[in-house]
């Protein structure tokens, strides 16, 4: 018993606890802070994947900026809001048939593809700094494209958030 | 030793509960909620793969980092619209947001 699995079986519990939490609880705030235990739960399984910059930007980026953006979201709009779950039957019985028959679908294409288990060594010695090569060389297109995004994406969010002037 | 076919069972969970999120859910902020939820389904699934696939590199890494940076902008997009329909129609709930059946 290895210490490795000891920490996925305790993350995965924490990553998939939050998410049937959230789906499970009533108050809107409180299905918010469930799934940043989810978010926290998968940072610490991409540091068990040997990905630390990925898991420490997952900290920063879903546990930190978009669950409190969230949270800021609830405050705007219905403070107190609680979900009632839908009274229709036949509505929630086509999800859980849908949802079932794919996650069935995916666990069988899992279990019966013969996966090969490629050597065990470490992908690179120093990751962040492997990272930030392969981002700037290979990756500089697609990198500014992204920032191009987000700019777009932080002009539009202002523009359609802003409370119009009545002139 | 944890192999392959666990961390993708943990993302096809994760992603097969935040399907069932979107589907069920009234709120619209829960809904959006959910489709984080699928996409770190998704990224788990890049993170597992650039370690334990075929060719292992760096590379699924930096698409995780390019999809985490897709859903930032979606989250801020999305609640914007979210916060315009609020202030117009004055609900947030989806089940309500139904113009366009009238």
């Amino acid at each position: 018993m290895d210490w490795t699995l000891i920490a996925f079986f305790v993350l995965a519990m924490v990553a998939i606890g939050g998410a049937l939490y959230m789906l499970n609880l009533y108050k809107v705030v409180h299905m918010v802070v469930a799934l940043a235990f989810t978010f926290f739960g998968l940072a610490g399984i991409y540091v068990l994947l040997e990905a630390e910059f990925i898991a420490f930007a997952q900290i920063m980026v879903y546990s930190g900026a978009i669950t409190i953006l969230m949270i800021y979201g609830i405050m705007m709009t219905r403070h107190d809001a609680e979900d009632i779950p839908i009274r229709r039957p036949v509505h929630t019985l086509f999800a859980v048939a849908g949802v079932g028959g794919l996650f069935v679908f995916l666990l069988y294409g899992i279990m019966t593809t013969p996966w090969q288990t490629p050597a065990d060594k470490p992908l690179a010695e120093n990751n962040v700094k492997e990272l930030g090569l392969a981002l700037f060389n290979k990756y500089v297109i697609p990198f500014e494209l992204a920032a191009m995004m987000l700019l777009a994406a932080l002009v539009g969010a202002v523009v359609l958030a802003r409370r119009e002037v009545e002139d | 030793m944890v192999n392959l076919a666990s961390y993708l069972s943990i993302a096809a969970i994760l992603f097969c509960l935040g399907l069932f999120g979107v589907l069920t859910k009234r709120n619209a902020v829960i809904v959006l909620l959910s489709i984080e939820l699928m996409l770190n389904a998704v990224n788990l699934n890049l993170v597992a793969f650039s370690k334990y696939g075929l060719f292992p590199g760096l590379d699924g890494q930096v698409f995780t980092l390019f999809s985490l940076t897709v859903a930032a902008a979606e989250a801020s997009v999305g609640l914007a619209i979210l916060i315009a329909l609020f202030r117009n129609r004055g609900t947030a709930e989806v089940n309500e947001m139904d113009l366009m059946k009238r």
